[in-house]
């Protein structure tokens, strides 16, 4: 019963978001870098860093689409290569401050009265400092590093996954179906995992969406400012700010990989949004 | 008491959504004369509220689409006025009153700014003479004037429904759209705001629409009744035709889930079954599904009004003519 | 009104208090010894020690805290170890460039971004609507660096209109101001959007219609002031992400404001800049948070008449959401 209430209203988002012909678009680019990241091996054409002195600053030629950068590196393979990076600081990323979050909220929410009022302190102060600063603090003070850099977007993202699980436990936590279950003696773990995050389910899955593409958009930063991922590993923040020295003889440098840093995101955002509406149909009109 | 102040004919309303077109009124007539209340009556989704806001123009313009139909108000086809010769009706000559006053009053304006701003948009007046006029209006709903200056959330709502009343008569309107204005409030608060609209009804001598599915508010208040089901008005009369010799199986059965005090019955005798769902309404009579004296022709063709005593008109194939 | 005022400054001291104390614990799990690094390589271990000793490195992180605190409660911010400038000093230079480049890029995005909202949510259902809010949407998704790249070729390498960086003159200010607040205003126009649509839709505006007010009154007496409640509240939000965002943006223009103090303290492991400089740059955040709750309970009477209540709790914490998901 609860299995097949679940499924229809799976179901019945996804055939709300089809009409949504941006999400669906937006979706399937999400899905093909997905893949692209995966397979990077098998899509590239040369080593993410085979060098080629003869190459540096070449022009798109038939060998090297889009051309090749400073040490003669092809970017294309590098843009394909990068992508593992950039979109693992999205979604690693958000899996962990996801995680850490929802425990968060979750407890704060369920149990209410003097844990409720520490956590929300906590976060209050974790607010207080400007996010993207506090990743750069943590990033730097580990040490800039693609693990150090996951870890700092994760940590750094964590409160608002928190205050959406409280937000939504706190308008469920009443319902007749919770106290049923409780009536029934069934665990908290069970309640909450049962009962309180399947109705939570559809703001976290706008605010994960949308948390993507913004890690992925904050990752890329602190790669730009050196305290993401380290050559010669490639990425895309990074291969932006290899760009920038040679702005004027070579832009396309600075201008794939931005498209590329654009496009998950705007992906994201896009499917983001197509899945609040589809979530709540109301708000459309 | 003879002439019509409002006439609708044959309207027809639906709204289209992405999947569906929804049938929210459908082909109706109605007539309401000056200085008469009438009484809507009917079940939640039966279109009451639809027709109230067609006349008024008011219909959410992307959705909805008025199909066919003249809605004639002192003399004028207001569905062939132009939006700004709609405007001067809408709050002067037609004014509304909504189900929820809770939502109903904008938030961050006093109740006074927003009664005097209906007073100043459809009077060439200067803004201290509308605020004069607004706290009249006030305190002949009961509200001391010097609550001119509080804000919505600052009443109960009964008082908040008061002040919406009050602004809905504050140009002293020909006709009054009255949308459930008491379903949100307390019994005892529906009593009083319900006495007080009666007062001033007779006092600014205006017509009113009542919609409501409370039959014992349309008793104690109405001259006439007309009874929606579905899109329809199924059963259109003076209350006291409509109480005593109700035609239609839909206002018999409205009749048998009332309470009565003094029956010796020991149950109410609730209509079986759900409304037609409006995206696909019956071919025939819309009520032949919950009809316990449904006959194939009732399924078949929907039926023509019969008109069972002067001015109590049925839709039924049941209905025996006046003779 | 004032006694709200107060009791929120009050409520910002354990707010302060604890930032001071996690920026603390930060800089004490830091692999890397800061009197190593002022010293480099060729220093023996005893000058090293001896350093530690006068910097009070060695002391347990209470005493260290605690004799912060007591220092900052004094107005010393310590002394940078890289440039022995009293940090206080150097910050006092560098603070008005951070805010006149953070306010500059606001006060742009809020000019352009409310009539691009209002104008999009009054053409719904149009192509008009869906391109402003595609255009929105790409420069919500672009990097503000990548902006600022983009602006340097174009304005000042290729039509060499404006400096490539600097804020010597007037002009210098133009082009950070522009990368940092293209986004910002493509937020506040999404914003302002939807919260026109979501008011829209509201009773009270069928309410208005019916007293027969124009679509113009309708909008903009009855709509506007409305909407403009969570708007306002956005863009403290998005105050916060720009001071976030002054930190590249200072970088790419060179501009010695505080985020690029804060980013020369993190690599040189300068912790008394580091320290003070998130403080200070979270005290900014957190008044304009204040100021922002201010202003909304000025324009919602319902708040203004209780001064403390849940709702404006949980508007504030709208903002901080929005800060959060809001991009660099």
């Amino acid at each position: 019963m609860q299995k097949k209430r679940k499924k229809s209203r799976l179901y019945e988002i996804w055939r709300q978001l089809r009409k949504n012909k941006l999400a669906v678009a937006a979706l399937v680019v999400l899905v093909l870098l997905l893949l692209v990241a995966v397979f990077a091996p098998l899509l590239a054409p040369y080593p993410y860093d085979q060098l080629n002195a003869k190459l540096s600053f070449a022009d798109a030629s038939k060998e090297h689409l889009l051309g090749n950068d400073r040490l003669g590196r092809d970017i294309l393979s590098r843009l394909i290569y990068g992508s593992r990076q950039s979109l693992s600081m999205g979604v690693v990323a958000v899996a962990i401050a996801a995680t850490i979050g929802i425990t968060i909220g979750a407890i704060a929410g369920f149990y209410g009265r003097w844990v409720d009022n520490l956590c929300m302190r906590l976060l209050d102060i974790y607010q207080a400092m400007p996010m993207f600063l506090l990743c750069v603090a943590l990033a730097a003070i580990l040490g800039p590093s693609l693990r150090n850099a996951i870890i700092a977007l994760g940590v750094g993202t964590v409160p608002g996954y928190a205050r959406i699980m409280r937000a939504s436990i706190l308008t469920v936590r009443e319902k007749e179906y919770v106290e049923a279950a409780r009536a029934i003696d069934a665990s908290d773990a069970n309640i909450i995992l049962k009962h309180i995050l399947p109705n939570a389910i559809g703001p976290l899955i706008v605010q994960i969406t949308m948390g993507v593409g913004g890690c992925i958009l904050a990752g890329s930063a602190l790669s730009f400012i050196g305290l993401g991922v380290q050559p010669p590993l490639p990425e895309w923040g990074a291969m932006i700010s290899d760009g920038r020295s040679y702005l004027r003889e070579a832009p396309r440098l600075t201008i794939y990989p931005s498209i590329c840093v654009m496009l998950s995101v705007l992906s994201c955002n896009l499917l983001g949004d197509g899945l609040r509406d589809a979530l709540d149909p109301r708000l459309k009109n | 008491m003879e002439e019509n102040l409002l006439e609708i004919r044959d309207l027809a309303v639906e709204y289209h959504t992405d999947d569906d077109v929804i049938y929210a009124v459908n082909n109706i007539d109605l007539t309401v004369k000056k200085g008469e209340t009438l009484g809507l009556v009917g079940e939640t989704g039966a279109g009451k509220t639809t027709i109230a806001k067609s006349i008024l123009r008011i219909l959410p313009p992307l959705q909805a689409k008025l199909m066919s139909g003249e809605i004639i108000f002192d003399g004028q086809d207001v569905l062939k006025l132009s939006e700004k010769e709609m405007r001067k009706i809408r709050g002067n000559r037609i004014a509304m009153i909504f189900q929820d006053p809770m939502t109903a009053l904008n938030p961050i304006e006093t109740v006074g700014y927003q009664i005097a701003e209906a007073i100043k948009q459809h009077n060439k007046i200067h803004r201290s003479e509308a605020d004069k006029r607004a706290c009249d209006m006030l305190e002949m709903v009961g509200i001391p004037m010097d609550r001119f200056d509080e804000y919505p959330h600052q009443f109960s709502g009964g008082m908040k429904q008061r002040v919406v009343i009050a602004m809905a008569l504050a140009c002293n309107p020909g006709l009054l759209l009255a949308d459930e204005p008491t379903t949100a409030l307390d019994v005892t608060i529906q009593a009083q705001v319900l006495d007080m609209m009666r007062s001033l009804r007779t006092r600014l001598d205006t017509s009113v629409i009542l919609i409501t599915h409370d039959l014992g508010v349309v008793a104690d208040f109405c001259d006439s009744v007309a009874v929606t089901y579905a899109g329809e008005i199924v059963e259109r009369g003076t209350a006291r035709h409509v109480f005593k010799s109700p035609g239609h199986p839909y206002t018999l059965g409205l009749f048998g889930s009332l309470p009565r005090l003094n029956s010796t019955e020991r149950r109410l005798s609730p209509i079986k079954g759900l409304m037609p769902d409006p995206t696909d309404l019956p071919k025939g009579c819309r009520f032949c599904d919950r009809c316990p004296e449904a006959s194939e022709q009732c399924r078949e063709a929907p039926p023509a009004g019969v008109e069972t005593e002067p001015g109590h008109i049925v839709k039924c194939h049941l209905a025996k003519g006046a003779g | 009104m004032l006694r709200y005022i107060g009791k929120r400054l009050l409520m910002l001291i354990p707010v302060l208090l604890g930032i001071s104390l996690v920026v603390i614990i930060l800089i004490d799990i830091t692999p890397g010894d800061p009197a190593r690094m002022m010293l480099g390589t060729q220093a023996t271990e005893e000058q090293v020690e001896q350093l530690r000793e006068d910097l009070g490195l060695n002391d347990p992180i209470y005493v260290r805290y605690g004799r912060f605190l007591w220092n900052t409660i004094n107005g010393d911010f310590g002394t940078s170890l890289m440039t022995k400038r009293p940090v206080a000093d150097e910050m006092l230079l560098r603070l008005p460039y951070t805010l006149l480049l953070v306010s500059l890029s606001l006060v742009m995005s809020v000019i352009i971004g409310i009539p691009i909202g209002i104008y999009a949510a009054t053409h719904q259902h149009t192509w008009r609507d869906s391109g402003v809010m595609f255009l929105s949407m790409i420069c919500v998704s672009v990097p503000s660096f990548v902006f600022a790249l983009l602006l340097i070729r174009l304005f000042g390498v290729k039509l060499q209109w404006l400096p490539l960086s600097g804020v010597e003159s007037w002009r210098g200010w133009i082009l950070p101001c522009v990368a940092m607040g293209l986004g910002l205003t493509a937020l506040i126009a999404r914003q302002m959007r939807s919260d026109l649509l979501e008011i829209i839709r509201q009773d009270y505006i069928t309410t208005a219609r019916a007293k027969g007010l124009s679509e113009g009154k309708v909008i903009y007496r009855h709509s506007l002031k409305n909407a403009a409640i969570p708007v306002i509240m956005v863009i403290g939000g998005v105050f916060g992400s720009s001071l976030g965002g002054s930190l590249i943006a200072e970088q790419i223009y060179s501009i010695p404001g505080m985020g690029d103090y804060i980013m020369k303290g993190l690599s040189n492991r300068d912790y008394p800049v580091i320290q003070s400089g998130i403080l200070v740059i979270s005290s900014m955040f957190a008044l304009v948070i204040l100021l922002v709750d201010v202003i909304f309970a000025l324009v919602d009477p319902r708040i203004r008449s209780q001064y403390v209540s849940k709702k404006r709790g949980r508007m504030s914490k709208i903002a901080k959401e929005t800060e959060e998901i809001q991009a660099v």
